[in-house]
């Protein structure tokens, strides 16, 4: 294995496939699913190249767009009988590559599962399709006055059932969960083109909990062809501050002092100065340009409670020493202050030609500590970075600008990236805090995880399918791709602080 | 007894008996042997492997060795005004946090707080090779590889030794209060049906068959302001019913009989069947019953949910709502996975592995 075999691009596929394989199959295909259902031309494919780690492409073998769940198990069934890998697509908006495909391999595409079955407003549920996009369930439950709490920034877009793949979070999972928190059951069709129900409508299910670990499983276990999602009720009240700092280590501290004072805040997201400035000029929300950086802190609840919250809150920025803090008056300023935050990718976007959303977590009291480390390897590869990020959960999004058209720097953006994560593990963290690990992390995976770890997962996998059909090479390495990539490292010299614990 | 890590002595004892093919039971404080089947094999007790390992309030994460006594754990969260946000039964002084998590039992608190794998981060655990493995971690977001931490919440031990477990834990609410309102079991789950539609800061319910208690905590003005929406009597030892709720020392789990637990829909209707007691909203329904285990199985499964029949176990039949034949299968598979000599709580969860 060379270096070249280890970069995200090159992602290894099981077998080839052969035109005639490939044309008996579509034969095959035609007879469970509507013609317009199978693509194989190449202008058809050309949209399915990639999904939103869109540095890297491959057209897949075909692509194919069931309508019902038996046409779904009918086509696993033919692909098992073929030996065909699958790999799952809800709306393509991952950034981890989970749905890039294979060129000796299905496009599964779940698009045209897009229908909210029912709305339980007296259970606080809803059962969906996996292609229906995250936020129109909050716009369907809305006339109950419920809504679906889990908000990852492309909601527009993204599909539940990619959200569910990816265990996906948002802006307010910090008080209301991830995805894993927010669903009730799931159903899922096996590689054997069994249809089964995970969980329950209950809120909990006999058995071992296969609703979790079907969750962030990245299309890797099943198919899933439905979901019931729990709804809240909206709260009577939420209001956001919006408070500037002079340095990001002291924006840092006070996310820990607002958490270490027992208030839960619906969200707590900060920008650096760089995303503050770009997300200023993209939406004017009317952010403090010149501070280093800012953090918005919402609350909500009843009337009394955020009002008793929320002069806390202030003091306690203040006492932080925050050069400034504000608080929306109303609703529509409430929107403003969190458009910037929720376009900050699209944003930074603008500042670059191309850029590479990093997806670590730490401990937040690392946070000063990792964003000076980030700032100083900035320098070190010669490209920029903006930081954006859930400061409450710890999650950091540092955005890598770089220019794909100039030789090398996809490479150096990819080597920076993968640094930031090794990060992340030293200071106690994880790779991964919500985007998956896809084809994007797999290296950094051997940094995590020892190698019976490492096994313990593909034992996992095989327990689902054992012939390695769905997604097969995504998410977790071999252990053969970890040696190789351990030698090179050492060789490189490259493992940074070996005084720090790892764990 | 002081604390101390027994990894490497409990993973050498794995090794062995999975080397010879000899069954284990894993034990914490023994407090749940009454809940699930009885299981077989010679005991691996887990009470000398103790000890918190890392607790850092601002963090809102607590890690503790399997063995340590939920008493202490719980003693300390209280010293830093925090707690597990799940409020897990103890049922007996000697119960460990890892036996807590393994039984994956919820208090009062789980349907507005979450359930025990809800708040589970990370473990620490010795697979059926005897491998000491880590999943999971000990931050909030986490989706690196398969979430084989959760699946050990409510798995009784079957899938391997938990060595370590860490925690998301919460502030303890600066106020909690209690209202009461005399009220049929219709009524109650009408008036609980409308509750979960407003975003009071509801943290417990229950009904008693005559009563309604609904628990709601806050700041001073935000308690105030909950009460006078709810407009019922205040319960002047609140704290003391809540505690005799979560341990079933409550006079309602005195009574002779089996007990049954059924999780289903909140707003399931009332079911009719024998003497009930509601918690989580309208979720969880203790029931006393004599009716044959196919009759609430197939009542509470029409419901979307599901029956356990928690005390009272005559050593026959399942305790657990029986899986599908696709649902088994896949069990099989994993309890493979992870423990492939089968040596880990035979018998425990279901008979059939
Ligand atoms: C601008 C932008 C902002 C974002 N912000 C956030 C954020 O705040 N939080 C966050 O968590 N993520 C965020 N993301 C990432 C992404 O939107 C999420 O990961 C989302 O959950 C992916 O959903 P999707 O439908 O696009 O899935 P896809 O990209 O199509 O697929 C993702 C993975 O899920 C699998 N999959 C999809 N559908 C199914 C299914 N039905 N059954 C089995 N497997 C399936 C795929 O195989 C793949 O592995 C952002 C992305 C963008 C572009
Ligand atoms: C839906 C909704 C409900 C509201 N309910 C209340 C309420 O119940 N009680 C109330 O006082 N205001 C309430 N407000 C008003 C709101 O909090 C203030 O108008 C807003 O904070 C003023 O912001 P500012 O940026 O103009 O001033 P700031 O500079 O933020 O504050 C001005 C002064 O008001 C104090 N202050 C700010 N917010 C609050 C607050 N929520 N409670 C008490 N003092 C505050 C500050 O400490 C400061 O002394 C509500 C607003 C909305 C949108």
């Amino acid at each position: 294995m060379s270096a070249d075999a280890l970069r995200p691009a090159n992602l290894e596929e099981p077998r080839a496939v052969s035109a005639r394989e490939r044309d008996a199959l579509i034969r095959e295909l035609l007879d469970v699913v509507p013609s317009h259902g199978v693509l194989h031309d190449d202008e058809d494919l050309r949209p399915y190249e990639c999904d939103g780690l869109s540095a890297y492409r491959r057209k897949p073998m075909l692509v194919v767009l069931p309508e019902t769940i038996e046409q779904v198990q009918q086509v696993l069934r033919l692909c098992q009988a073929h030996q065909v890998p699958v790999v799952a697509r809800g709306a393509g908006t991952g950034l981890s590559g989970g749905a890039f495909p294979l060129a000796n391999g299905v496009l599964l595409g779940l698009a045209k599962f897009n229908r909210i079955l029912a709305i339980d407003p007296d259970n606080r549920s809803a059962r969906v399709q996996p292609g229906v996009r995250n936020l129109a369930i909050s716009e369907a439950a809305a006339a109950h006055g419920l809504y679906y709490a889990p908000d990852p920034s492309s909601q527009i877009a993204c599909s539940i059932g990619g959200n569910v793949a990816e265990n996906a979070g948002g802006v307010h999972c910090l008080k209301y969960g991830l995805t894993v928190h927010n669903i009730l059951e799931l159903k899922v069709v096996t590689i054997d083109g069994e249809l089964i129900t995970l969980g329950g409508q209950s809120l909990d299910s006999p058995g071992y909990d296969l609703l979790a670990l079907m969750t962030g499983s990245e299309g890797m276990l099943g198919v899933i062809v439905e979901i019931t999602v729990k709804l809240l009720p909206r709260p009577e009240r939420a209001q956001v501050l919006l408070a500037a700092f002079d340095s990001v280590e002291r924006a840092g501290e006070a996310v820990a002092a607002i958490i270490g004072s027992g208030i839960i805040p619906a969200g707590l997201e900060m920008m650096d100065n760089n995303a503050i400035r770009a997300a200023e000029d993209f939406v004017h929300a009317g952010y403090p340009v010149e501070a280093e950086a800012i953090l918005l802190c919402e609350l909500d609840g009843t009337n009394a409670e955020v009002s008793e919250d929320i002069m806390k809150v202030r003091n306690l920025l203040i006492a932080q020493g925050a050069t400034e803090v504000r608080t929306a008056g109303d609703d529509q300023e409430r929107l403003r202050f969190w458009a910037g935050r929720k376009a900050a990718f699209p944003a930074v976007g603008r500042l670059s030609p191309d850029y590479y959303c990093m997806d670590g977590t730490i401990p937040r009291k690392n946070l000063g500590q990792i964003l000076r480390r980030i700032g100083e390897m900035s320098g070190e590869f010669g490209l920029r970075v903006a930081n954006v990020f859930h400061a409450g959960d710890g999650n950091l999004h540092p955005l890598i600008l770089y220019d794909a058209d100039t030789p090398g720097q996809l490479e150096r953006a990819e080597d920076f990236g993968g640094r930031i994560l090794e990060l992340c593990v030293e200071y106690g963290g994880t790779v991964t805090g919500e985007h998956g690990v896809g084809i994007e992390k797999l290296n950094q995976m051997c940094t995590q995880f020892t190698p019976d770890e490492l096994t313990q997962f593909h034992a996992v996998k095989a327990a689902f399918d054992p012939r390695g059909l769905l997604n097969p090479g995504k998410a977790v390495p071999t252990l053969h791709r970890c040696a190789e990539f351990g030698a090179m490292h050492v060789h490189h010299g490259q493992l940074p602080h070996p005084d720090i614990p790892r764990f | 007894m002081h604390d101390a890590d027994l990894s490497q002595a409990l993973a050498e004892q794995v090794r062995a008996a999975a080397e010879s093919g000899t069954p284990l039971l894993i034990r914490g404080g023994g407090t749940k042997d009454f809940y699930g089947l009885r299981g077989e094999g010679e005991p691996l007790s887990m009470v000398g492997h103790r000890g918190i390992v890392s607790y850092e309030p601002t963090e809102l994460v607590i890690t503790a060795r399997a063995g340590t006594p939920l008493a202490e754990v719980e003693q300390c969260l209280r010293d830093h005004g925090q707690q597990l946000p799940f409020e897990p039964p103890a049922f007996g002084a000697g119960a460990t946090i890892g036996g807590a998590v393994a039984s994956g039992l919820s208090g009062p608190r789980r349907a507005f707080a979450g359930a025990v794998r809800d708040n589970l981060l990370g473990v620490k655990l010795i697979n059926g090779r005897g491998q000491i493995l880590s999943f999971g971690g000990q931050v909030m977001k986490n989706v690196a590889g398969y979430d084989l931490s959760r699946i050990n919440a409510g798995a009784l031990g079957t899938l391997g030794v938990l060595l370590e477990v860490s925690l998301k834990v919460l502030p303890r609410p600066a106020f909690e209060r209690t209202a009461v309102f005399e009220m049929d079991e219709a009524t109650a789950l009408a008036r609980l049906t409308a509750l979960g539609r407003t975003s009071l800061s509801i943290t417990a319910t229950a009904h008693d068959g005559e009563r309604l208690y609904v628990r709601v905590c806050g700041g001073e003005r935000s308690l105030e302001a909950a009460e006078q929406v709810l407009d019922g009597q205040t319960l002047p030892e609140s704290r003391d019913f809540w505690h005799s709720v979560r341990e079933h020392s409550h006079p309602f789990f005195d009574r002779p009989g089996p007990l049954w637990r059924l999780s289903l829909p909140p707003a399931a209707p009332s079911l009719g069947l024998g003497e009930t007691f509601i918690e989580w909203g309208g979720a969880q329904r203790w029931l006393r019953s004599d009716a044959p285990a196919e009759v609430l199985r197939d009542r509470a499964a029409a419901l979307g949910g599901h029956a356990t029949l928690f005390r009272g176990h005559g050593d026959t039949g399942e305790v657990f709502h029986p899986l599908t034949p696709a649902l088994l299968r896949l069990h099989r598979n994993l309890k493979q996975a992870m423990d492939p000599a089968g040596i880990f709580n035979r018998h425990r969860m279901y008979s059939d592995f």
